[in-house]
């Protein structure tokens, strides 16, 4: 079953159409890569995904919903988390601190009670010590290397119990043995039921993980597949040369 | 009827605006030079522009030296107060700079207030010339000599400004660092030593505009308050970093508020300035021909 | 061994803060001369405004220029209640001070709407601006503010020997309880979210968190505190005018008090009002006028270029480093929440 339909989605900026009648279907419980020179519109369409852009053309549904016109706050509740290129966490928050902003309590009660609750601290341990920062759960966000920090980022959305995860080149400026860590705890993550979207540059990366690869050319999908068939496709080879 | 229309008076004012709206360019293009290239909202221009009146007043008062031939020795001086304003403490800012530059400059503005409170009090002064007492008629309006001479002024200053930033290399450099501050660094340009200069000509210009707000206001160490607000909505009205557009500025915004003293009552022209730098902000804030978007860095 | 560790950390944290309570409750009592008590209220009024600017600007990182126009209504509201419904003065007056905190509040919600509309520097700009739009109306609608002649409060009747008494009390009452309702907002998932717009904003609303209503709602809750202020100033001093309630050069004191201080931090704002005070009370008695400005735009300079985590948060951090060094047994005592340091903003140049 397919859970994030991408129909027809076209954004210009200006001159510029970074998105040109973009189609992608991503089904739930897989692992679907997202590949494409630079340029070819692959944050673009993370960005009109998790609705911080709007697109000028096109549809964009999750779980049957509409959510083209969704704000990035309302997408997050729905269960679409997403990270970022350059990685966006809070610097002078400590790392546990970092994780429990996107603990979703409701009522005005939550939200003057304690920031952490038990059960809320509980599972941020677990998933502190799933990524291996629990020893740095006190020490404030800013001073934590470049791939821890991609790890918390990567931690705190999963705290909100996201059916799907947008990545955003997880595996960029980490060592490879961080980016192997990452494709295990990916697995892992897929295993317990989360679908996940990967834009990425790093080819063995892409291909170690994902079931499907999906590639972008000049804002629209060229082709998709697994990852075999598309390493082979002279399209792509040319889609990356060519440019 | 609270509001009174005549076309003479309205005209008469609209003339004095053009007049004084000019001088009030020279200050707002320095401001929106020095955002431009060092990404700062510097307050203590209006603090330089009153340190220029009173550097004025003591030369003419105690040297009796005259007014325009003064500015021969406040240029430079102001010039070299913000290179060593900019070098001290605006190059050492390196995060939230435009934010921390207006608390900053603030700070720099207070101590200006205070140094001229001790030297000269708070009294009112005014500066005195021949030229300030007297004036010309033509037609209906009566114009005071000064204001015609400070408009040559600041229209000479103004092309010089204008020559160089367009004719220049260091013009040239100073719209290069305007429009990508790291791309200008790669193709070998100065930063730190254009940043200094360009922030000391904004603070030069102020010796000018001192000047003439000297000659034509009563001012005191506290009036670098009524200023602030004026210069802002000039340059926001301009658009932060455009200087075309803080001179058109300044010039609607003078002709608005003079226009307004005698259409309805002085004591509401200042209110103009308010309302425009509200509104901008609210829903225009990179006003007539700044950008939206962060520039490049 | 484990018993005495657990207890070590409540005795610190709440134990010098009861202390100094009790310190300042007899205060006046200890020290009855009228100069004294008369710069330990203007004291109190100087720490209670920069906690409640704290409230806001300290957690969300919007520093607002433009909070004196609360302090100006909260003023304008006592004088003219007071003048216009002909009170007599007394203990009856202070009855309008959280009436006063209302009015402020109330007023708050739009302009903060409108303010909050903007980031950044066009935020600091628009609520400096606010300052002088309002001391403009308040010098020309005179119908309403009486102009520039001033409103003249009614005389409280206090006996001369106790009569700063009733001020100093109901000014440390509003300390004591903007301090508590900033430290529990620290440590509440609402102060949380405060702390997550300082840092990314944007990011804090895509992972869920009511950015416009935290802003607003923190704006109002300090605007409230503002005005009671404003109305405790007005009662205090007895006669207010346009120039002195809506003053821009407060609101830069207020600022400079929080960073003196240290911004974000309890304690910070109300050690910076105690050296702002007595600076300002020696300036006032000993120098004449313009020492004070220079005084204040060259602290301002110190503490922003050299100084900007503030003086509580260095010596916190000189502390912290000394016990390490020391080698106390296990972590340094913290308090429930870390100081977070902060990576300065000015980077001081080494040679």
């Amino acid at each position: 079953m397919s859970l994030l339909e991408i129909h027809g989605v076209s954004k210009a900026f200006g001159g510029i159409r970074a998105l040109d009648a973009c189609s992608l279907t991503v089904e739930q419980g897989s692992i679907t890569g997202l590949i494409g020179p630079n340029g070819s519109g692959k944050t673009t369409l993370f960005n009109v995904i998790t609705g911080y852009e709007r697109p000028d053309a096109g549809v964009v549904t999750f779980n049957g919903a509409d959510i083209t016109q969704a704000t990035p706050s309302r997408i997050f509740g729905l269960g679409l988390g997403r990270t970022f290129q350059l990685v966006r966490i809070f610097p002078r928050l400590t790392v546990m601190e970092n994780m429990h902003i996107a603990v979703q309590r409701s009522g005005i009660r939550a939200l003057l009670s304690r920031w952490s609750a038990p059960h809320e601290r509980a599972r941020a341990s677990e998933l502190l010590d799933f990524v291996g920062l629990t020893h740095l759960a006190d020490a404030p966000a800013e001073n934590l290397s470049y791939g821890q920090k991609k790890l918390l980022e990567f931690a705190m959305i999963l705290i909100a119990e996201p059916k799907v995860m947008l990545l955003d080149e997880p595996a960029g400026g980490v060592n490879p043995t961080l980016a192997a860590q990452l494709t295990e705890r990916i697995k892992t993550l897929n295993q317990r039921g989360i679908t996940f979207l990967v834009v990425e540059h790093n080819m063995q990366f892409v291909m170690s993980l994902c079931d499907k690869v999906a590639v972008m050319h000049r804002g629209t999908l060229l082709t998709e597949g697994d990852p075999q068939q598309i390493r082979g496709n002279p399209a792509v080879l040319e889609a990356y040369l060519g440019d | 009827m609270p509001f009174e229309f005549d076309p003479v008076t309205v005209l008469d004012a609209v003339l004095a605006g053009i007049l004084t709206g000019t001088v009030y360019a020279l200050m707002g293009m320095g401001l929106s030079l020095i955002f431009g290239v060092l990404d700062i909202i510097d307050v203590a221009q209006a603090g330089y522009v009153i340190l220029a009146a009173y550097l004025s007043f003591f030369l003419q008062r105690s040297l009796h030296i005259d007014l325009f031939l003064g500015l021969l020795i406040t240029i430079p001086l102001l010039f070299l107060l913000g290179i060593v304003v900019e070098v001290v403490f605006i190059r050492p800012i390196k995060r939230d700079r435009t934010q921390l530059s207006i608390l900053i400059t603030f700070g720099i503005g207070l101590v200006i207030e205070g140094v001229l409170g001790v030297f000269f009090g708070t009294t009112e002064r005014e500066l005195d010339a021949w030229y300030v007492t007297q004036g010309i008629k033509v037609g209906n309006f009566y114009i005071a000599y000064v204001y015609i001479f400070a408009f040559i002024m600041a229209v000479a200053l103004i092309a010089v400004l204008f020559v160089l930033l367009y004719r220049t290399k260091f013009g040239r450099s100073v719209r290069a660092l305007m429009q990508n501050r790291t791309a200008a660094q790669l193709i070998g340009i100065n930063v730190e030593r254009v940043s200094a200069i360009t922030f000391a000509i904004g603070a030069a210009l102020t010796a000018a505009g001192g000047m003439a707000y000297g000659a034509t206001t009563p001012f005191n160490n506290n009036s670098w308050y009524d200023l602030i607000t004026r210069l802002f909505a000039i340059i926001i009205l301009g658009g932060l970093g455009s200087v075309q557009g803080a001179l058109i500025g300044a010039i609607i915004m003078l002709v608005l508020s003079d226009v307004t003293a005698v259409v309805w009552s002085p004591v509401w022209s200042s209110a103009v300035f308010f309302a425009a730098l509200v509104l901008l902000l609210l829903f225009r804030p990179q006003g007539l021909f700044g950008s939206l978007a962060t520039r490049k860095q | 061994m484990d018993r005495s560790l657990k207890l070590n950390p409540r005795l610190i944290t709440f134990g010098w803060p009861l202390i100094l309570l009790v310190a300042a409750v007899s205060f006046p009592l200890v020290f009855p001369n009228a100069a004294v008590d008369n710069v330990a209220i203007l004291t109190l009024i100087f720490a209670s405004l920069a906690t409640s600017w704290n409230i806001f600007a300290g957690y969300t990182g919007y520093n607002a220029l433009g909070h004196t126009v609360y302090f100006g209504f909260g003023a304008y509201t006592m004088a003219l209640i007071s003048v216009n419904q002909q009170l007599p003065g007394g203990f009856g007056l202070f009855l309008l001070v959280p009436v006063a905190g209302v009015v402020a509040a109330l007023c708050a919600v739009p302009l903060g709407w409108i303010s909050l509309r903007t980031r950044g520097h066009a935020f600091v700009v628009i609520t400096l601006i606010a300052v002088f739009i309002f001391q403009l109306l308040a010098f020309n609608l005179r119908g309403i503010t009486l102009g520039s002649t001033g409103i003249f409060l009614p005389a409280p009747g206090f006996a001369l020997d106790w009569y700063f008494l009733p001020y100093y009390y109901v000014q440390l009452a509003i300390l004591v309880l903007a301090l508590l309702i900033s430290w529990y907002i620290r440590s509440s998932r609402y102060g949380l979210w405060l702390l997550a717009i300082r840092d990314d904003e944007d990011r804090a609303e895509g992972l869920g968190v009511r950015t416009g209503a935290g802003k607003l709602s923190a704006f109002v809750i300090s605007a409230f505190f503002t005005g009671m202020i404003g109305a405790m100033y007005a009662y205090f001093i007895g006669s207010i005018y346009p120039q002195y309630v809506f003053d821009p050069a407060l609101s830069i004191t207020l600022v400079l008090m929080a960073f003196l201080g240290g911004v974000g931090t309890l304690s910070g704002p109300v050690v910076g009002a105690l050296i702002l005070e007595i600076a300002q009370q020696y300036f006032s008695l000993n120098a004449q006028t313009g020492y004070y400005q220079i005084f204040l735009g060259a602290l301002f300079l110190i503490i922003m270029l050299l100084l900007p985590r503030g003086i509580v948060r260095s010596l916190f951090r000189l502390w912290s480093a000394w016990r390490i060094r020391r080698g106390a047994g296990g972590s340094p005592v913290a308090p429930e929440r870390p100081e977070q340091p902060e990576r300065p903003a000015v980077a001081v140049e080494r040679g």
